[in-house]
């Protein structure tokens, strides 16, 4: 018995080994950064457009570039993502058809993303001729995060209650009213949840983007959604890898940006997720 | 006069059997009441009224349900949902508030007028008995009323879509006795107006407000007559063994 | 008029419903349209085992087996590491941590999974790179073995969150049956909940190892990228992802790099589908 005893002690303790070298990373990862990057934040640092071939300035016209990208990818993601999402809990019955409907899901997710990227490049780049432009990177981002929009949504969506359905219906209302009216308005803090993780994923990716948008060096400002525009992510590959003799500073700088946007956003859905079970009322 | 006629009506859910070659008048003006063992059919019966069984995926029907001698597969969903009404088992609002539920299915219908809309949730709310206790609350949450208060405000809600019909589902099993009772005193006066279905598991519920009992078992109508006769005097000896079981 | 909307919006969704479908098609449709040009100057056989990957050399030579190799012996040592650390982290969170730590874990989890791999590569860079360099006296840290760290550490989110849900969803009652017969919690967990949840946990591993053969910034950052079939996992090597996002961007539209980057891309794609629909089918076995 005593010697079983010893051996749960020890196998618990590899088991948190093994958690402790995965949790202490993230954290000494974040802590490095903010502890690296902090000094590099300042106004004319998130202001000032990038000069001496990026060895100096700011990162606004990569910050703006990547608002840009999100906000398309999310124009474009959401209402078809949502009425997807619409479909499968509400419409959809037990069949082949939604069968293949999920596994497609689950393989859009999986798809790598710079094979996204690829996509993108031969789809909207070359046979649409969108040129390297905002738009052609935002249908690319939006496409990629579809899956966590669908997902998100359709949890949110099957998590109201069955019963309020039949009493909608039973009340005399359309299938598409009680949709509308009951199951939408209880199901939109979880569709909001899934829109910011999406936006967060879609904020951090760099593989879709490289040759579908983005710009190696542009000191300024996008003109129109057909023009190129730097983003965050891609700034920071180059000015880690393709520029030689960059201030340690300005790369941790850039990098504490970009994480925070992403964490941020996390933070955002993370709390509406939490105040939303708070409140449920059933 | 005959509101709902039924012939020869088979349910199936997948393989199971759940309503076997049932025939049956429903008289207007009256409380039918349907009691019977669990999974003897009677709630499918029910939701075959108002068509709510389709919601299921497996399902199949054959045979006959029809309002005043019109086939209810014949009648538009909704206009069929509207005119008969349901309330269930548990209370249910929805997260609206009081005023909300009620006007909810009248809004659905199309109404949109401020003071009609009024007008229509007052009344209903004075048919279920429930006016006095909530006029001054209508903007709350409707999780904030009693259980008692909730299932009258789910009367409410189906009277104000202007039903011919109500079916009540087990409408008292999640009450305590006095709510019970204020529930039943409700439905004995909407059959002044209404056609009543009221399936329970109460057998005592039954005996005190129905006119007409039926007793289903294993998906079959074994027996349907004036209340007094079925608790007095059944003709069929599994009525007769239910009702003993049930009151000894 | 009312009827006439419902019956319009309903359509539309239906439409939205089959669009994943519509998407997956022509993602693989349009690296079909560009990749398999490649195959007319270069034989599928040749494309998929030539040892020699000189894209703008004359004439260009097109084998991607040095490329499928980097790949395979990144993903092996991600898998090697990855595996017993993530699900060992599954089993404690799942069964042994305390409530309380439970959360935070599980936060600190979702944390790592909502790093944007540019960062991650940029850390890896400035961390791990050195240090591969100084523990192993290596030439450079840019090597095979750090790439596999990294990639390791990517693909813990998903092996561990899909482990746990696996080990969550085995019925109370197979844990309480053993813990009557007088097992200790480890023996439970060991014997009873780890074999009742494999084909869940099986899953989890695969869609980890899709997660980290997919993965491009971070490994193109740390990996070395040198195109030669690689000898040890000390060396330099570059991987299928790795290859079209370094050189995509210099290959000209139409040109035969151009289209060789795509095939590789339908490679990828179909590695990906295949682990996919493989996970799908060990998920949806256990219900």
């Amino acid at each position: 018995m005593s010697n079983s005893k010893t051996s749960q002690k020890i196998a618990f303790f590899f088991l948190f080994l093994a958690t402790l070298l995965i949790i202490v990373p993230v954290g000494l990862i974040i802590v490095i950064i903010i502890q690296k990057g902090l000094p590099a934040i300042n106004w004319q640092f998130l202001s000032d457009i990038p000069r001496q071939g990026m060895r100096a300035g700011g990162i606004f016209p990569a910050i703006i570039g990547t608002i840009y990208l999100v906000t398309g990818a999310i124009i474009f993601a959401l209402p078809i993502g949502l009425l997807a999402a619409i479909y499968l809990s509400e419409y959809s019955k037990d069949n082949l058809l939604t069968r293949i409907i999920k596994l497609a899901i689950v393989n859009l997710a999986g798809v790598p993303s710079v094979v996204y990227g690829l996509f993108g490049l031969a789809l909207f780049v070359v046979f649409c001729k969108f040129g390297a432009s905002i738009i052609s990177g935002s249908l690319t981002l939006g496409i990629m995060i579809l899956p966590v929009i669908i997902t998100t949504s359709r949890e949110a969506l099957e998590s109201v209650p069955h019963s309020f359905r039949e009493v909608s219906l039973s009340l005399g209302a359309s299938k598409w009213q009680t949709i509308r009216n009951i199951v939408l308005p209880n199901a939109i803090p979880g569709i909001l949840t899934g829109t910011i993780l999406g936006l967060g994923r879609a904020a951090g990716e760099t593989a879709p983007i490289l040759f579908t948008v983005a710009a190696f060096y542009l000191p300024r400002l996008p003109h129109s959604i057909l023009d190129q525009a730097m983003a965050l992510p891609y700034h920071l590959y180059v000015i880690s890898t393709q520029v030689p003799n960059v201030d340690e500073k300005i790369r941790y700088g850039t990098a504490l940006v970009l994480l925070a946007l992403v964490l941020i956003m996390n933070l955002v859905a993370i709390i509406i997720r939490y105040k939303f079970r708070k409140k449920k009322k059933w | 006069m005959v509101k709902f006629e039924i012939h020869d009506l088979n349910i199936w859910f997948g393989s199971l059997h759940a309503i076997k070659h049932v025939n049956m008048e429903i008289l207007s003006n009256e409380i039918l009441s349907v009691i019977g063992p669990a999974n003897s059919g009677k709630t499918t019966f029910l939701r075959t009224l108002n068509r709510l069984n389709e919601l299921a995926t497996n399902y199949k029907i054959t045979g006959a349900a029809e309002l005043e001698r019109e086939d209810i597969r014949g009648i538009e969903i909704e206009e069929l949902r509207r005119k008969v009404g349901m309330v269930f088992a548990l209370p249910l609002p929805l997260p609206l508030s009081v005023f909300d539920n009620v006007a909810y299915g009248v809004r659905m219908h199309g109404e949109r007028g401020k003071k009609k809309l009024e007008e229509k949730v007052e009344e209903a709310l004075r048919q279920a008995y429930l006016w006095e206790e909530v006029k001054d609350r209508l903007s709350e949450s409707a999780f904030k009323l009693s259980g008692g208060q909730q299932q009258r405000l789910c009367i409410a809600r189906t009277l104000a879509v202007g039903p011919e019909v109500i079916l009540f589902d087990e409408p008292c099993s999640g009450l305590d006795p006095i709510s019970t009772a204020k529930v039943e005193d409700a439905m004995v006066k909407l059959k002044e107006k209404f056609t009543v279905v009221l399936v329970t598991n109460n057998v005592k519920q039954a005996a005190r407000v129905a006119d007409k009992t039926a007793f289903f078992l294993s998906g079959e109508l074994v027996e349907l007559d004036n209340t007094d006769r079925i608790f007095t005097a059944p003709k069929d000896k599994r009525t007769d063994g239910y009702i003993r079981g049930k009151f000894g | 008029m009312r009827k006439f909307k419902e019956f319009i919006i309903e359509k539309l969704i239906l439409i939205c419903g089959l669009a994943s479908i519509f998407f997956v098609i022509l993602i693989f449709l349009f690296l079909l349209k560009e990749g398999l040009a490649v195959f007319k100057s270069v034989n599928l056989l040749k494309f998929l085992f030539g040892k020699n990957w000189y894209p703008i050399s004359e004439p260009a030579q097109l084998g991607i087996l040095p490329l499928i190799l980097g790949s395979l012996l990144v993903t092996i040592g991600a898998a090697v590491i990855s595996v017993p650390i993530g699900v060992a982290c599954a089993m404690y969170i799942a069964e042994v941590a305390p409530i309380k730590i439970k959360e935070v874990l599980k936060a600190g989890i979702e944390l790592l999974a909502a790093i944007p791999s540019v960062v991650l590569g940029f850390i890896g860079m400035v961390t791990l790179v050195p240090w591969v360099k100084a523990v192993f006296k290596v030439p450079t840290g840019l090597t095979a073995l750090s790439g596999s760290i990294m990639l390791a550490f990517m693909a813990m989110p998903t092996i561990v969150s899909i482990s746990e849900d696996a080990l969550y969803s085995v019925p109370k009652s197979y844990k309480e049956g053993a813990l009557a017969l007088g097992a200790t919690r480890w023996q439970a967990i060991w014997h009873v909940m780890l074999p009742a949840a494999s084909s869940g946990i099986l899953a989890a591993v695969m869609l980890g190892i899709g997660r980290v053969i997919g993965e491009t910034m971070a490994v193109m950052m740390i990996t070395g990228n040198s195109a030669v079939i690689p000898h040890s996992i000390l060396e330099p090597v570059r991987t299928l992802t790795a290859t079209i996002a370094a050189e995509m961007g210099e290959a000209v539209v139409g040109s035969e790099h151009y289209f060789a980057l795509f095939a590789v891309g339908i490679v990828l794609f179909v590695i990906s589908f295949a682990i996919n629909v493989t996970a799908d089918l060990f998920l949806h076995k256990k219900k």
